[in-house]
């Protein structure tokens, strides 16, 4: 399977990161991760996602989505045939709540691509 | 995290302890502080189609850790209680500004317990010192929404899939 995981550089982008690596050695799927600016600038995110991919040992490809990520993200999915797009599911409030950032919710409303939250 | 308040504020809640009598002729006891235990036997009890944005959990345990993620310093707790049973919670936990969320067993839904119990904890928050509250509600739940809006809060400008609302307290009555 095709998945582009889609990582903003935050904590539980990175734990999602994680585990859709893990999961790509499972089930041997091809994996892409796109690096988008988050808390931190896009140059920062790559950097981190660089070095923990290679702290996995895991080589896969790495693209910068810079503009608007939820936009790149489905568009990149459908022109670059993936099958599936991983994100993070989501921050907690301090009451614990679930709350989805604005790319998530873009991704889940306009992705025809099946989409994976990660939680 | 940058949320807009209203400019005015609103006052005017009652302070617990109150009891209350809601529309099926039960009286209600709204009072704090919480008890851990009938707390727990709450929200084991509460429907799964009332949880909001992932609380309350499902496991025990869960619950508990999550309680006792809200029950520490820098927070609000206030109960609504009938006979020896926990039927209603709220609490605002945050420093500069706090959320706040309402839980109310089923069986005591729309008997007009949760505006009472909301009421008073804004009553409790504003003599607390409390100025700005604020919480998150699913877009699609109406009867949340307009109980919120009746107390005073409004919908706040924000980027997050639930809805924002926000209120300003009038901390000086």
């Amino acid at each position: 399977m095709r998945v582009i995981v889609g990582v903003n550089g935050s904590e539980s982008a990175m734990a999602a990161l994680d585990a859709a690596v893990e999961r790509a050695r499972t089930a041997d799927d091809d994996l892409t991760v796109a690096v988008y600016g988050g808390p931190n600038p896009v140059d920062v995110v790559e950097t981190q996602v660089r070095d923990r991919l290679s702290t996995l040992e895991i080589d896969v490809s790495v693209e910068r989505l810079e503009g608007h990520p939820g936009g790149l993200l489905v568009e990149r999915a459908e022109q670059g045939e993936f099958d599936r797009i991983v994100l993070a599911g989501g921050t907690r409030s301090p009451l614990g709540k679930i709350q989805f950032d604005s790319t998530v919710e873009f991704v889940l409303m306009n992705a025809q691509t099946a989409v994976t939250l990660i939680r | 995290m940058t949320r807009t308040y209203p400019e005015e504020a609103v006052g005017g809640f009652p302070q617990p302890v109150r009891e209350v009598t809601d529309a099926e002729g039960r009286s209600i006891l709204l009072c704090c502080p919480e008890e851990r235990e009938r707390l727990v036997e709450m929200y084991l009890a509460f429907d799964p189609a009332d949880r909001a944005q992932g609380i309350p959990p499902v496991e025990e345990s869960a619950v508990r850790e999550w309680l006792d993620s809200i029950t520490g310093p820098d927070t609000l707790n206030l109960v609504a209680r009938h006979g020896d049973r926990t039927i209603g919670h709220v609490v605002l936990v945050g420093d500069t500004e706090h959320e706040l969320a309402i839980f109310v067993l089923q069986a005591y839904q729309n008997a007009g317990i949760g505006t009472a119990l909301l009421r008073t904890a804004l009553g409790a928050a504003a003599a607390a010192g409390i100025e700005r509250v604020w919480l998150s509600v699913e877009r699609w739940n109406d009867a949340a929404i307009a109980l919120y809006r009746r107390v005073g809060f409004e919908a706040a400008d924000t980027p997050e899939f639930g809805m924002e609302m926000t209120l300003r307290l009038d901390t000086t009555e």
